[in-house]
């Protein structure tokens, strides 16, 4: 008896040792990616660095990584970095959750009611085709340059990517799961809130990810149409006092926020659908 | 409950599927559907639980004519259809009502059925093809149906584990004395299970011939009365390929 449990035990730990050579091998598989990856962005950071140093570059047109680095933590220690930051991630988010409740009951209406799409859709469709860039001097107009025309403009921006995967992933759910439901006896709501939701939140999670994407895209241009504050702000300031530094910063700072929040929606996506039977993780 | 199809057909577009097939069960009675691919069999099924209601002719269960999704009904479709999100327990408890504790009690009890008891944890995407379809036998068979269509339920499992849940299957017909319609292409399963075989033929599909098996259950497999019923199904399917080939 004792003998058996030793055995177990060691047959445990084996398989648990196994286990954690196997989470070695695929962390340094990561490490491996991460290396090649920075190989040539590094290479190039050099390259610039040198060149702008050999005034290659000239330094009123494209100053070296040092300098854009140096900018970022002169900003950074006279504490306006995190206005600025703060600001604009503010208004992506509050725009982000706007566009997508907007989009969330009114996909959801078109997705599940013949009428409502016979009605909706193609007026929002045509929508769709216009730029929404185009928007901005009408909301300008009705809202003044402050808080709320910012907003709405990203709202706009992030609205239509994830209403039109609301929608096509609730048309998509698959017909035969639907029938498991119905041979189930679900009413109605069931058959939405244990069917039809979790079978398209894939489509919605990647609706919410490229409609996050045009937020940030659209911050730009809101804050460049008058701002006092935020990183579409810097760039403006940047342009009217010839420092390209400022810009290169508020550049690289976008580029920074906006992979953050999206690697943020990718966690949640990837823990919401590790049911999914995918090849690749995107 | 009692079954009844009368001129049973369905047309899609224009093109029939499957016409006039009317048969009758009685509580507790196992019908075999048989016949080649895209006879209709499915289409059958589909039109008995309610899930197709545009079909020409009545259905009548327990005599009372209707087109709705029956209550009491278990239907194992051709496809596992496995909820992708769910966890096997929860794929096979998903019927269920009552306390959740008794939910997966009596899952876990099935999935022990269908030697599954290891996999409740598990998602679909983990599963071997055999392994789904015992998943979706066991959704079917947990709310004790008392109406079972069975569509093609075993054809993915090896000859062994098939024959242990044609058991199980029969067990649960023994004692909850539920009505069955099980389509298969396979001709031991058939006589071994059904009390009437009917045997569907042509496009659109028709009923070609129905063949009674009054032998009590438990039958032996491969007693000489099934073998010479086999020898009879295959006859008549033969002489269709005679048929067709002369057309
Ligand atoms: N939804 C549908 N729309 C159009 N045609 C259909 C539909 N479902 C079935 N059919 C047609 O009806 C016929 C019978 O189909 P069915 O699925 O019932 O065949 P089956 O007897 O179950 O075949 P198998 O043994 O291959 O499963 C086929 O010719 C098929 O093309
Ligand atoms: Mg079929």
């Amino acid at each position: 008896m004792e003998k058996m449990e030793a055995e177990v035990s060691t047959v445990l730990t084996k398989e648990h040792a196994s286990k954690r050579k196997d989470q070695q091998i695929k962390r340094s598989k990561n490490v491996e990616h991460i290396v090649l990856g920075s190989i040539i962005p590094i290479i190039l950071l050099i390259v610039w660095e040198i060149l702008s140093r050999l005034e290659v570059f000239p330094a009123y047109m494209l100053p070296a990584p040092s300098v854009v680095l140096g900018t970022i933590v002169g900003l950074g220690q006279d504490g306006s970095l995190w206005g600025h930051i703060g600001i604009t991630t503010y208004r992506v988010l509050a725009g982000f959750v706007l566009g997508t409740a907007v989009a969330v009951v009114l996909g959801s209406f078109v997705g599940f009611y013949q009428k409502a799409e016979q009605l909706f859709d193609p007026m929002i469709q045509a929508f769709r085709s216009i730029p929404s860039l185009a928007w901005v001097p009408l909301f300008i107009l009705w809202m003044g340059i402050g808080e709320p025309s910012k907003i709405t403009m990203i709202a706009v921006g992030v609205f239509f990517p994830v209403y039109l995967n609301i929608i096509s992933g609730i048309i998509g759910v698959d017909r035969k799961l639907i029938e498991v439901g119905k041979i189930n006896k679900l009413n109605s709501f069931q058959l939405v809130s244990r069917i039809i939701l979790p079978a398209s939140l894939p489509s919605f999670l990647t609706g919410l990810r490229s409609g996050l994407g045009l937020g940030w895209m659209f911050v730009v241009a809101a804050e460049l149409m008058g701002a006092s504050q935020g990183l579409g702000y810097l760039l403006v300031l940047g342009q009217n006092t010839l420092s390209p530094e400022t810009i290169l910063a508020s550049i690289i700072l976008f580029a920074l926020i906006g992979k953050l929040t999206d690697w943020i929606l990718k966690i949640i996506e990837a823990r919401a659908l590790h049911w999914q039977d995918r090849l690749v993780k995107s | 409950m009692s079954l009844e199809l009368r001129n049973v057909g369905r047309t899609f577009a224009g093109k029939q599927a499957v016409r006039d097939v009317s048969f009758s069960a009685k509580q507790g009675k196992i019908i075999g559907l048989l016949g080649t691919s895209g006879c209709g069999k499915s289409t059958l099924l589909r039109a008995i639980s309610g899930l197709d209601s545009e079909y020409d002719g009545e259905i009548a269960v327990n005599g009372a004519i209707t087109r709705d999704i029956q209550d009491e009904i278990g239907f194992i479709f051709q496809e596992p259809r496995l909820f992708p999100w769910l966890t096997v327990l929860d794929n096979v408890t998903f019927g269920l009502k009552g306390t959740k504790n008794e939910k997966e009690k009596l899952g876990k009890m099935y999935l022990k059925n269908v030697g599954l008891a290891d996999s409740a944890k598990l998602y679909p995407k983990q599963l071997s093809g055999g392994m789904a379809q015992r998943v979706a036998i066991a959704r079917a068979l947990v709310t004790s149906p008392e109406i079972l269509l069975l569509d093609e339920p075993f054809s993915a499992l090896d000859a062994f584990t098939k024959m242990q849940l044609q058991d199980l299957l029969l067990d649960i017909w023994e004692t909850y004395q539920s009505t069955i319609v099980i389509v298969t292409h396979d001709i031991d399963e058939a006589t071994y299970l059904c009390d009437r075989i009917i045997i569907l033929r042509g496009q659109p599909g028709e009923i070609d011939k129905e063949i009674g098996i009054n032998e009590q259950r438990p039958r032996a497999r491969g007693s000489k009365l099934l073998a010479e019923l086999k020898t009879e199904i295959l006859e008549s399917l033969d002489l269709n390929r005679a048929e067709e080939s002369v057309n």
